[in-house]
């Protein structure tokens, strides 16, 4: 079930006259400055909540494997696993929001994303569109009690009736920050 | 090439070369110049020559790129050598040091022009003024040839110079001579400045105009050069294109004037000039194209090479590690016990065996390929010396062996500034000044050792003194001083040796400006450890010190063991194993505070449960009775640790888990197995300072998907080096916050600091 999105259907959905998001602009930790311009999300679901990535981060979506786990890793962090030759750790998205561990089967996925230079791989449930937004569909996020949402969520978009919380990945599965943790009390250390 | 119009891109591309080139040429020039400066009196012509060579090659490329500054600096360089070689300017001692802060004004010339620097117009002014005095000073024609003559082989005839000699030239270039665009016009244009030419071309080389490649060179020449400056001169207008041509260059009144063109072959050796030509004719000069020439006179030792982007090697390295995985995994299919079928075709069991010797060699060619004699390292190591006794008034001799020992080349880029902050400890601290070693009846020329050896699949490297040794007391004081031990403490010789090692140790009161850097002992052994080495220390007071850096060949491939802990798989690095012991209950003990100790032949080692610092659950619970594998780690200390079971030695090619995942502290890397699985290589070193998960609460359900809840507890009070690690603050920082939002309460231990926590 390994899946490629090759570089060229990429480019031919962007197309010429859309300017595709470049997918480091929106994890400078900045809201996206698009303004008319369409960009493309795979969406996917944990339980009954629905995600998206952009499209040009996403690597491969990969069937599930056995993983490796690391030792005294956070929670999320479910293990290593070997993508033709190189090793990619592998994060569990429904841990990192807190709601549980993901009791995988055979049916979840692994979505593996480039993010800054390293590539990484997200477990979800399921894989379920690719969405075409354009920039002004795209909705800030309510500031909400959960501090998580805020950081992590670069929007939210409404298709079909349903929400789709735009995932902003390069601060999700940071190796630097301690969970839940401001990075300052690392610095406080010897 | 290049889509791109030709221009820029392919312009940076040459100067990238020049500047590689650049950078061999000023080290071959010092270490000639290090050389002559040893030996000045025995100079040969040969010697000044090579040094003439070198100077030349960066001045004609510095030319082609325009860098004014340095073209002057090396054309001022260049006079002075050539007044040298010619005889004019007598070699001294005093001549060739400034010869030497020549170069260094050289390099400095050519980093500004790499890093696109501007240096100020009088930069190295004093130095082109001495070299400009020297040259002038210079007795005139010849006038100390004789000195250098005298050193020659006998081999060369030195011409007189006044005296005109007509040469007979046979010139004929290898077929791909232009593709490295030399071109004969330009060498005979040489020829002409030196007198008069007279050239006849052979066309009997010339094929059919349909077999013609336009590219490659058919032609020979015969010339015949009237001219007074030396045979030497006329040798030097074909000295870029020795490797690809044949040439014979005889005095026109030698013998062997009537010898056909045709018959040279390509491959005749070039610096030949009295060999008298063989009784019957040379072999056909149509040989095939590109073919190396045979070995070259003695003093050219230099062996024929290609100069490959170090990427593509990396790629290459990477290539066949993944052979080496397929051809495991290969192998896994066929092992019965491994779950594989057993195969009864022989034909197949003999192929597979082939193909496993077959990239056994494979691999070990390739890494052969990075690998490098350490001279590189070396040889700027006596400079150092040299210059640091003067500066400290003391009286110090190098003393260097094995250099020709390879090691891969990252090592070899590592190994430099260890090894420079080494020798310059052992000058600094351990060097007595002359005076003092005479009244300890030492001899007043002190001895620093520096040796490299393969030894046991490691590469071993050993600075040793014949100095004072490691002042334990002053050690010791500066340890307490700086609160890296507590006061009280009782350590053994060789555990106060090691406190050097201690980051937040390195004095740095004086900045020395050699290298100025300031690092401690502790960025040493990590950078060492970083490479996957060791470093250890031996010191006896009074009679010297001796550090020992033990370094793998190669950095991609490790021998390992395969162990199991629980369901999950580990790597050992097998030269790190001492030997595996199943214990008795009898020989595992308590050890308050510090957790289990297993009594091996005498001596107490620590037991470190994989399963405990790493959350195993249904791991093996106690070393009595179970397996415990006995390591040597970096500090020269052992370890044991508990597994459940050997699963098998193999090589293994080691993955970086970098960038993609975090570090783990107590993991070095990984690998991937036979069966297509990601399985850690273990960081000994690493291991010792990890806090212990209580695995008596662990529960392993459903929900948990594997990776038990645990609550952690620290079973080992640090030990002194242990807590220096920033990662254990990190991981009791992190076990902190994990269990505070579980709301497990934690014992009061963590939030103290480290040497609180030791001192207990």
């Amino acid at each position: 079930m390994d899946q490629q999105i090759s570089a060229q259907q990429k480019n031919s959905v962007n197309g010429p006259s859309a300017q595709v998001a470049d997918p480091t602009a929106g994890y400078d930790g900045e809201r996206p400055i698009h303004s008319g311009e369409t960009a493309q999300y795979i969406s996917f679901t944990i339980g009954n909540e629905e995600y998206g990535v952009d499209i040009m981060a996403v690597r491969e979506i990969k069937g599930w494997t056995n993983t490796t786990p690391l030792p005294n890793t956070p929670d999320y962090m479910v293990g290593v696993l070997n993508l033709r030759g190189v090793i990619v750790p592998v994060f569990d998205l429904r841990c990192r929001f807190n709601e549980g561990r993901t009791k995988a089967t055979d049916k979840h996925v692994f979505i593996i994303v480039a993010v800054g230079d390293r590539t990484i791989g997200i477990l979800v449930d399921a894989v379920s569109d690719i969405l075409t937004v354009s920039a002004n569909e795209i909705l800030a996020v309510p500031s909400a009690d959960r501090a998580i949402d805020d950081v992590f969520l670069t929007g939210l978009v409404t298709v079909k009736n349903r929400m789709v919380a735009l995932l902003e990945l390069e601060h999700l599965f940071d190796p630097q920050s301690v969970p839940e943790v401001d990075g300052s009390d690392v610095e406080a250390l010897n | 090439m290049s889509e791109q119009p030709t221009g820029f891109d392919d312009l940076a591309q040459f100067k990238q070369t020049f500047f590689e080139e650049c950078g061999e040429l000023l080290g071959d020039l010092e270490i000639m110049l290090m050389d002559l400066q040893g030996n000045p009196e025995n100079a040969t012509t040969d010697d000044l020559n090579a040094i003439f060579r070198a100077v030349h090659s960066i001045k004609g490329g510095a030319g082609a790129f325009g860098f004014t500054q340095l073209v002057t600096f090396a054309h001022t360089f260049e006079t002075l050598l050539d007044g040298m070689r010619e005889g004019n300017v007598p070699v001294t001692l005093g001549c060739v040091e400034e010869l030497i802060r020549a170069t260094d004004i050289l390099c400095d010339l050519v980093n500004a022009a790499k890093e696109n620097a501007n240096l100020p117009d009088n930069h190295g002014a004093e130095i082109t003024a001495a070299l400009v005095a020297l040259t002038a000073s210079g007795a005139g024609a010849g006038a100390f040839k004789n000195n250098l003559d005298a050193n020659e082989d006998p081999k060369i005839e030195a011409s007189d110079e006044d005296e005109i000699t007509v040469f007979d030239v046979w010139f004929k270039p290898a077929a791909h001579l232009f593709s490295n665009g030399s071109d004969p016009i330009m060498i005979f244009n040489e020829l002409q400045t030196l007198g008069q030419v007279e050239i006849t071309p052979d066309v009997s080389g010339l094929p059919a105009l349909h077999s013609l490649e336009s590219e490659e060179s058919f032609l020979a020449w015969a010339l015949k050069v009237t001219t007074n400056r030396g045979q030497v001169s006329v040798e030097e207008a074909f000295e870029f294109v020795e490797d690809d041509c044949g040439l014979v260059i005889n005095a026109a009144t030698s013998p062997d004037f009537p010898l056909q063109i045709r018959d040279i072959a390509v491959a005749a050796p070039v610096n030949s000039v009295v060999t008298p030509p063989p009784a019957t004719p040379l072999p056909s000069a149509t040989a095939p194209g590109p073919q190396t020439p045979a070995a070259k006179s003695p003093s050219a030792p230099t062996a024929t090479s290609i100069r490959v982007d170090l990427d593509r090697v990396d790629q290459l390295v990477n290539m066949v590690g993944e052979l080496v995985i397929t051809q495991s995994m290969l192998n896994q299919l066929t092992n019965v016990e491994e779950g594989g079928v057993q195969t009864s075709n022989p034909d197949m069991v003999k192929g597979l065996e082939q193909l496993n010797m077959h990239t056994r060699e494979l691999q070990e060619s390739v890494m052969a390929i990075r690998m490098q004699p350490v001279k590189s390292v070396f040889s700027r190591m006596p400079r150092l010396v040299r210059e640091l006794a003067a500066k400290l008034s003391k009286k110090v001799t190098l003393v260097t062996s094995g250099e020709e020992t390879e090691v891969d080349k990252t090592v070899i880029e590592q190994l430099a500034d260890p090894l420079m902050h080494m020798i310059r400890n052992s000058l600094d601290h351990g060097i007595e000044g002359p005076a003092e070693r005479r009244e300890a009846g030492k001899p007043e020329l002190a001895t620093v050792n520096l040796s490299a050896e393969h030894r046991s699949g490691r590469i071993l490297i050993e600075v040793s003194d014949d100095g004072l040794g490691i002042n334990r007391e002053r050690v010791f004081e500066k340890a307490t001083e700086k609160g890296l031990v507590p006061t009280d403490i009782k350590l053994s010789d060789n555990e106060i040796d090691n406190l050097i090692f201690l980051p937040g140790f390195s004095t740095a009161e004086t900045v020395s400006d050699v290298s100025g850097r300031g690092v401690g002992m502790d960025v040493v052994r990590r950078n060492i450890n970083n490479l996957g080495g060791r470093i250890t220390v031996n010191s006896t007071p009074g009679r010297g010190s001796r550090f020992t850096m033990s370094l793998p060949l190669t950095l991609a491939v490790l021998e390992g063991m395969v162990v199991a802990v629980g369901v999950e798989k580990f790597v050992l690095p097998l030269t790190s194993i001492i030997e595996t012991i199943r214990p008795n209950a009898e020989h595992v003990h308590t050890l308050v505070g510090q957790g289990e100790v297993l009594s091996v032949r005498g001596d107490y080692v620590p037991v470190v449960y994989l399963s405990r610092v790493f959350a195993i659950p249904d791991a093996a619970e106690k070393a009595a009775g179970g397996l415990v594998v006995l390591v040597d780690l970096a500090n020269g200390r052992r370890i044991g640790i508990v597994v459940d079971e050997l699963l098998g030695q193999q090589q293994v090619v080691i993955k970086s888990l970098e960038p993609n995942s975090p570090h783990i502290s107590g993991i070095s890397a990984a690998t991937i197995l036979g069966n297509g699985m990601v399985a850690l290589i273990l960081d000994i070193d690493g291991l010792q300072s990890l806090p212990q998960h209580d695995m008596s609460r662990k529960k392993m359900t459903g929900e948990n998907g594997g990776r038990g809840q645990t609550r952690a507890s620290q079973t080992e009070t640090g030990k002194v080096e242990q807590c220096q690690s920033v990662g254990i603050e990190k991981e009791v920082r992190r076990i902190m916050e994990d269990q505070a939002n579980l709301g497990v309460s934690i014992p009061s231990q963590y939030g103290q600091k480290p040497e609180q926590a030791a001192a207990e």
